[in-house]
């Protein structure tokens, strides 16, 4: 159609119908209309390509009942049968994390790993064939989590008949949003990445008054981790720096429910170990420079900056900065799980060299059951490279919510919450766990890693002090 | 607590440094409000893409900080100008493409579509140098990296650091400064520049190319925030597409600080926000336990509105003749 245009553009031209300026105003306004109208059905095509394949009935079904269906082993509960059924209808998952800007790996991993878990189990639960839509809670021109959209994603899972689980979110910060509006449902939310402490429980001295009851509004507890907490993390931080000597710490943290929730664990924990802290402060996460920061905190001679931060919130540029006034001779660098990345260690550049990071959970280099060694093959040549540490969580996540469903058997958000939540001694990729009545996983142990090279080699997993 | 004049000069020379590029970037919103009444809220975005075309001229050379000193300083001297020539086409463009037409509207539509064009030069920022923060290719060599002039050159026993990219930013800013200033006040562009200023309809009326002057402010704006933002690649050792924000935000507020309209303002505008950023991150807490780098924009916008409430017309606002 649009050389049928032009070729009329050109015959209005040759007949003097039009001038030549004219004529080139038309024809850019033709190229970009056709132009726009090809992004527009590459976008809608590629969309529909995005949609989690539905099962269809009797579509290869991967597995018989009672028989693990990922490759390489047994993942989950042995005791739920596996049901790959679709004649009940369908039930949808929704998962809600940043998939842009530095975000774009990490949650491009965890979204890959969802779908990944899905395809195992054959794309069916409990006589349901199941749905996936990953849903994208940041925005454009902070390419950060955004409250507005995090809410939007809730409630849009919430109107959506057919959802009974949502997976997410990676930002704490956001599941403080999202937790209240899927309890009022109520319907499970299980997360792969948040740590903050008060989502789930209250711990004086690190989280704020109020937390956890003002997330659950109906008191009925909707939300689960697989991942340990920040008082955890921030516990065995402290026991670390302390068993290591470095008995005075700078604490930075970038004002987020998140940051600020590990770096006051870690200060607590530190405190209380007997460590000196010389300052406690956050950092402006947009602050083109941090030079002068870093020069005050250089002059205090800390033996370790402890830094509580997200890669999105600059921590790449505050370690530079710090670098440039302090050499790995003079100070340690010790982050938690939100700078555990590709990201962080690629925006610190040569300055990374040295620092120190944890982890709550396993990350995937070091899985060591079958099951997991596997899943790592697999999902490494799915994505093309090793996935963020969080995928792991975000696939166990997903297997969590189809037993649940292989369990009950029925579409109700309470039932599939309920079983979910009732999980024990599930086998996962980094090892066996079940939920606390919290909905935290009842294992304390935390991974320490170093940057070398450019990559995170394991130093030990570490534990919280014991009291 | 004594006072540690070491820790206050260290400071002040961050702050200066930092100031001295807020000051180039402060200048084109005020020599572009001086003569249109427009706060061109795309002009931090210009900057961002002034580093963005730094970043790719540097790149496209392959010149490494192992390179020969003369390829360095041709590199350096080639991005400068590159970025300057681009940022400058660029905000030139913006004004022809959608300010010039929206010359006669209201007011608020000119400055809804500088709103519009900071978001679409963000996400063409991205298009083109991904969401991720970039450190630049080194061009420094190592050893100047962490050199101390004070410890060097002038053998002083001191831990206060001056270092050759402080030096680098001021060697940059104040020739860039001085140039500007003899243009408005010496040339026979910069005296229309001042009448349009003044009375643009008069100046229509004199015979001066009324549309062609704001072009010129607009030329010169990007010319310095392409070269703000070069020097801010380096400065830094980062560029991000949303790098213009926060810097565009200061300069603003750097303008409004000085008097908006006003050439020296904008510069002392700038000077003081960078002094009161580098001493509100570092200095404040030798005397303020509980000081933190997260009151640093408190503080820099509680400044501005302190000189509002008491000189409405910023520091320099009064000199109404000198506005551009």
């Amino acid at each position: 159609m649009a050389k049928e245009w032009i070729g009329d553009l050109i015959a209005q031209l040759h007949t003097q119908k039009i001038d030549r300026r004219e004529f080139a105003r038309r024809a850019a306004a033709l190229g970009l209309s056709a132009g726009l109208i090809g992004q527009a059905l590459r976008a809608s095509g590629a969309s529909a390509q995005d949609a989690s394949p539905m099962a269809s009935p009797g579509a290869s079904p991967m597995a018989s009942p009672g028989a693990s269906p990922a490759a390489g082993g047994t993942i989950g509960r042995t005791d739920v049968p596996h049901i790959t059924d679709t004649g009940q209808g369908v039930i949808r998952f929704y998962s809600s994390w940043p998939m842009i800007a530095t975000s774009e790996q990490i949650g491009g991993d965890s979204r890959e790993a969802v779908r990944l878990a899905l395809e195992d189990f054959g794309n069916a639960a409990g006589g349901f064939a199941l749905e996936y839509e990953a849903l994208d809670d940041a925005i454009a021109s902070t390419g950060n989590w955004d409250a507005g959209k995090e809410a939007e994603n809730a409630n849009l899972a919430v109107n959506d008949p057919d959802a009974m689980v949502y997976i997410g979110t990676y930002n704490s910060g956001a599941a403080a949003i999202s937790i209240p509006i899927l309890n009022a449902v109520p319907m499970a939310m299980i997360s792969p990445a948040n740590t903050a402490a008060g989502l789930t429980q209250a711990v004086e001295g690190v989280t704020e008054e109020g937390e956890p009851e003002k997330y659950y509004p109906t008191g009925k507890r909707n939300y689960m981790r697989p991942t340990v907490a920040d008082n955890l993390q921030g516990g065995a931080q402290a026991n670390w720096a302390i068993e290591n000597g470095y008995e005075s710490a700078y604490v930075l943290h970038d004002n987020e429910l998140y940051g600020k929730g590990v770096a006051t664990a870690f200060q607590l924990y530190y405190e209380q170990l007997g460590g000196e802290v010389l300052g406690f402060e956050g950092y402006q996460r947009d602050a083109p420079d941090y030079q002068a920061l870093a020069t005050s905190i250089a002059d205090r001679a800390p033996a370790l900056v402890a830094i509580g931060a997200i890669v999105n919130n600059n921590p790449g540029k505050l370690v530079q900065d710090l670098r440039s006034v302090m050499s790995a001779d003079d100070v340690q660098i010790l982050a938690p799980d939100g700078c555990f990345n590709a990201a962080f260690i690629e925006s610190t550049g040569d300055s990374g060299e040295g620092i120190y990071l944890t982890f709550g959970g396993v990350p995937p280099a070091y899985l060591e059951s079958e099951v997991g060694k596997d899943w790592l093959a697999r999902i490494s040549e799915r994505i093309g490279h090793e996935p963020d540490a969080y995928a792991t969580y975000a696939y166990e996540a997903a297997v969590i919510a189809i037993q649940a469903i292989d369990q009950v058997q029925v579409k109700d958000r309470t039932a599939i919450l309920d079983a979910m939540f009732a999980t024990q001694g599930f086998n996962g990729l980094s090892g066996t766990y079940s939920f606390t009545e919290t909905g935290d996983p009842d294992r304390p142990s935390i991974f320490l890693g170093q940057i070398t090279e450019g990559r995170v080699e394991r130093v030990a997993f570490i534990t919280p002090p014991a009291s | 607590m004594d006072f540690n004049s070491q820790l206050f000069v260290q400071y002040l020379i961050i702050g200066i440094a930092s100031g001295a590029l807020i000051s180039l970037i402060a200048l084109g919103y005020t020599l572009v409000y001086g003569i249109v009444e427009l706060i061109n809220f795309a002009h931090g975005e210009v900057f961002m893409m002034g580093a963005f075309a730094a970043l790719t001229l540097v790149a496209a050379t392959g010149v490494t900080g192992d390179s020969s000193a003369g390829a360095i300083i041709g590199v350096i001297a080639l991005a400068l100008l590159g970025a300057m020539v681009f940022s400058a086409l660029l905000n030139f463009g913006i004004d022809r493409i959608a300010y010039r037409r929206l010359r006669n509207a209201p007011r608020l539509a000119p400055l809804i579509a500088a709103i519009g064009f900071s978001f679409i030069l963000q996400n063409i920022g991205i298009y083109w140098h991904g969401s991720n923060p970039i450190t630049p290719p080194s061009i420094i060599p190592a050893e100047y990296r962490a050199y101390n002039i004070l410890n060097e050159w002038f053998d002083l026993e001191t831990r206060i650091r001056l270092r050759p990219l402080d030096l680098a930013v001021l060697a940059v800013t104040i020739p860039l400064l001085v140039g500007l200033t003899w243009f408005v006040y010496r040339t026979r562009t910069g005296k229309a520049m001042r009448a349009t200023a003044q009375d643009r309809e008069a100046a229509a009326l004199m015979g001066i190319d009324v549309n062609r002057t704001i072009a010129t402010a607009f030329l010169l704006g990007g010319a310095l925030a392409g070269a703000a933002g070069m020097i801010a690649l380096y400065y830094n050792n980062a560029a991000r597409f949303q790098m213009g924000f926060r810097y565009g935000l200061f300069a603003f507020t750097a303008a409004v600080l000085g008097g908006i309209g006003n050439l020296a303002g904008s510069v002392i505008g700038g000077l003081c926000i960078g002094i009161v950023w580098a001493m509100s991150d570092g200095f404040m807490k030798e005397y303020v336990p509980a000081w933190g780098a997260q009151w640093t924009p408190a503080v820099i916008f509680g400044v501005l509105v302190l000189v509002m409430i008491f000189r409405p017309s910023g520091l320099l606002g009064e000199q109404t003749v000198d506005k551009v």
